[in-house]
């Protein structure tokens, strides 16, 4: 993806299916510029990921994915000698002299790559996406930061591996702790909320494109009600998709207090939360019986 | 421009944002490849380089704002520069405009979101409005003109021709005002040829919304820090030969390197210990404003731990951990423990000693060397007891002691607070009254160096 210009990275998102905002689109662009880092930030299900798999998509880069998890540690996330397989090489080895064998055994033959050293390895440009890096602790992130900063990995016994070419690093974050500073420092910012009422609805249409537009625009306005209501889980913006979807299964042409009642589980999913949305959205929804009688 | 965006920077530092040298760099950067004359871009570019959590954005978007409009102003006040001596107004002066052809316009910039138009139009109807009827107060004017020109939030009435006009957010008009805001404040600058002096931001604007809901949500996260942060903990204090398992699997597989004797062993790696917490929380009259804090901060806590215990206290204790266990929802906590807690007797008051007294009878065996003890209160015993040596009893029995006092430092021993006394037991005494002490807290007790104030 070669774009010059802010408004170009906004198309080429947007024919790949995400309708970027400015912001999103700006942050994209410098990120290829610049050659920087991403950090996304922002509540669950504005589509932060989504976001990373779109540049994938947009750019033809390949994605490599890194799921972050309390204890995730170097060996899974950068890369582990592959032991069984120095064994046999040692093993196999007869009588070649044990200088030959230990320069052969720890050299990238036998170097279990994982996500991080895929990223730099590899000989196409890439998409790192760095996938909820605040469930992760905080050394985890100080191993990160020469990766993020030099683009480079250093492993004691073969020396410093240099990424040939330029990934786009992508950082998702739900805010669930601080990140660190000097992570913070290395990284462009984004924040991402959920949409516009009328960027919603494009997104609800793109992905549901049978929804009428009456429809789609009653059902963002619904989901706009329901989070600004106390809620433990907001729904998202996949789950105001799998409501239109839903709905359009149900063949429902408005939304009345049936039909959300019927389908209200697809985006309020907490027991406490559902009694609330009932209690305060569904009362302001037409009721079926009422005007049919 | 660059010292102009220096002096940006220093001015967020001033207010409290880490703006770093290489933030700087990066901003430049950026701005290399966006262009600088498009605002929206130039904003962003320098938003995304600069600000880097949603709280330091806050504080960006508040000066950006201030600082570009006035050191544009400044400068052309320095050069004396005024619009009139450049030909004139946008539009001709002393000329009335045909008020619903504007207000027309208005609202299809509003509709369309146009930022330019709106500014453009934000003059044209300062013009229109004529200086000679401005009051010279910026805020009333901005409401006269909004009059005069019809422009209300919501549903609109249709125009005379019948036509349905789409309504206008409230939002939106608030957009449209803030642009009045400005051209008049651009105009009071040019007619006195002064600058309003530049006040620091207030403190209200940059405090995060407080409802306690709100707040809770910031609670839970620096809980949900404290509590990875305790739960490993002491780890590396524990004997380490003793009392492990052997790991079968992964000594046979280092038994390879010796040719398959098991030369060393390897064992099995110990879990870390489940922290044991005993919260004691003040919720007497005098903590009052504190307690709603305090009990999130609970709500919080057994969220996050399951081997919690948590006590509240008044004149006497009472524990309500079930409270909690069973319900989930905050205000119906917060009302059950005041209603059921039967911590008070007849006072009111808080009888510190009394509660170390009763704490220490009831709990004091389930305590040990692992438990960890956090007392939410404000030490003031209202001339009672204070017991201390109780208190000291209680700090020996448990592994670590923590208070967090919902005052200030400075009025720490003042009056009938017998602080210090409790101190010296504690491992740590903190002021904790905003989620930044909550999370200094977490801090320390995870062994960091206490955040800046």
């Amino acid at each position: 993806m070669a774009e010059g210009s802010v408004a170009e990275v906004k198309q080429s998102l947007a024919q790949v299916g995400y309708l970027a905002d400015e912001p999103a689109a700006l942050v994209s662009f410098l990120a290829q510029k610049l050659g920087k880092p991403v950090l996304v930030e922002g509540p669950a299900g504005v589509g932060k990921t989504e976001l990373a798999k779109a540049l994938s998509r947009a750019s033809g880069r390949e994605l490599v994915r890194l799921q972050c998890y309390e204890g995730l540690d170097e060996a899974k996330a950068m890369y582990e000698w592959n032991y069984r397989k120095q064994l046999l090489r040692i093993q196999a080895g007869g009588e070649a002299g044990w200088e030959d064998v230990q320069d052969d055994i720890f050299s990238s033959d036998f170097l279990l790559e994982r996500p991080l050293m895929q990223a730099i390895a590899s000989p196409e440009p890439v998409v790192l996406l760095i996938d909820e890096i605040d469930k992760t602790d905080q050394e985890f992130e100080a191993m990160l930061l020469e990766l993020l900063s030099d683009f480079q990995i250093t492993i004691p016994e073969l020396g410093r591996i240099e990424a040939t070419t330029m990934p786009i690093v992508v950082l998702t974050s739900n805010d669930s702790r601080e990140l660190t500073e000097a992570l913070k420092r290395r990284c462009l910012y984004l924040w991402l909320d959920y949409p516009e009422l009328e960027r919603e609805m494009e997104i609800v249409r793109l992905h549901a494109p049978d929804i009428s537009e009456t429809l789609a625009r009653k059902l963002v306005e619904v989901i706009r009600m329901v989070r600004a209501l106390d809620l433990k889980k907001p729904p998202s913006i996949a789950e105001s998709i799998d409501w239109a979807r839903t709905l359009l299964l149900l063949g429902a042409e408005d939304i009345d207090r049936k039909t959300f009642t019927q389908s209200m589980s697809i985006i309020v999913k907490h027991r406490t939360d559902i009694d609330l949305v009932a209690e305060r959205v569904g009362v302001k929804l037409a009721d079926p019986l009422r005007t049919e009688g | 421009m660059a010292a102009k965006l220096l002096g940006f920077c220093e001015e967020l530092r001033g207010e409290g944002v880490a703006v770093g040298t290489s933030e700087i760099l990066d901003a430049f950067a950026a701005l290399g490849e966006v262009g600088w004359t498009s605002r929206a871009d130039f904003r962003e570019a320098l938003a995304t380089t600069i600000a880097k959590s949603q709280d330091d954005r806050r504080v960006f978007e508040l000066l950006f704002d201030r600082y570009f409009f006035r050191s544009a102003e400044a400068e052309a006040v320095q050069r004396g520069v005024t619009e009139h001596a450049e030909g004139g107004p946008p539009a001709g002066d002393g000329e009335r405009f045909d008020m619903d052809e504007l207000s027309d316009a208005i609202r299809e910039a509003i509709a369309a979101g146009d930022e330019d138009a709106m500014r453009d139009l934000a003059r044209l109807a300062i013009a229109a409005f004529g200086r000679a009827e401005g009051s010279g107060v910026v805020g009333v004017d901005v409401q006269r003109i909004r009059r005069t020109l019809g422009l209300t939030a919501g549903a609109q009435p249709p125009t005379e021709e019948g036509g349905e006009r789409p309504p206008i957010d409230r939002d939106q008009l608030t957009g449209f005002e803030r642009h009045l805001r400005r051209e008049l404040e651009r105009d009071l600058i040019e007619r006195t040829e002064t600058l309003p002096p530049s006040r620091p931001l207030a403190e209200l604007d940059r405090a995060l919304p407080t409802s306690p809901t709100q707040d809770l949500a910031a609670v839970h996260r620096a809980v949900s820090q404290m509590k990875r942060r305790l739960a490993t903990l002491g780890h590396e204090q524990r004997g380490r030969k003793k009392g492990q398992h052997v790991d079968v699997r992964r000594t046979m597989r280092a038994s390879l390197e010796t040719g398959g004797v098991p030369l060393r062993l390897r064992y099995r790696p110990k879990r870390p210990r489940r922290p044991e917490i005993y919260v004691l929380c003040d919720v007497s009259t005098s903590v009052t404003s504190a307690s709603v804090f305090f009990l999130s901060v609970l709500h919080a806590l057994h969220d996050s731990f399951r081997k919690l215990r948590s006590f509240v206290f008044i004149e006497r204790i009472s524990e309500v951990t079930d409270v909690f266990e069973h319900e989930r929802d905050f205000a119906v906590i917060a009302q059950k423990i005041s209603s059921e807690g039967g911590v008070a007797d007849v006072s009111g008051y808080t009888d510190y000693g009394r509660v170390w007294l009763e704490f220490l009878t009831e709990i004091s065996e389930e305590l040990d060397p692992r438990s960890t003890v956090i007392v939410l209160g404000d030490a003031r015993t209202n001339g009672r007891e204070p017991h201390a040596e109780v208190f000291g009893q209680i700090a020996e029995k448990a592994g670590r002691l923590f208070w967090l006092n919902p005052e200030p430092k400075l009025y720490w021993n003042y009056g009938d607070s017998v602080m210090a006394a409790y101190e010296r037991y504690c491992d740590g005494a903190f002021e904790c009254w905003t989620t930044k002490h909550l999370e200094n807290f977490v801090n320390v007790v995870a062994g960091a160096a206490p955040a800046a104030e």
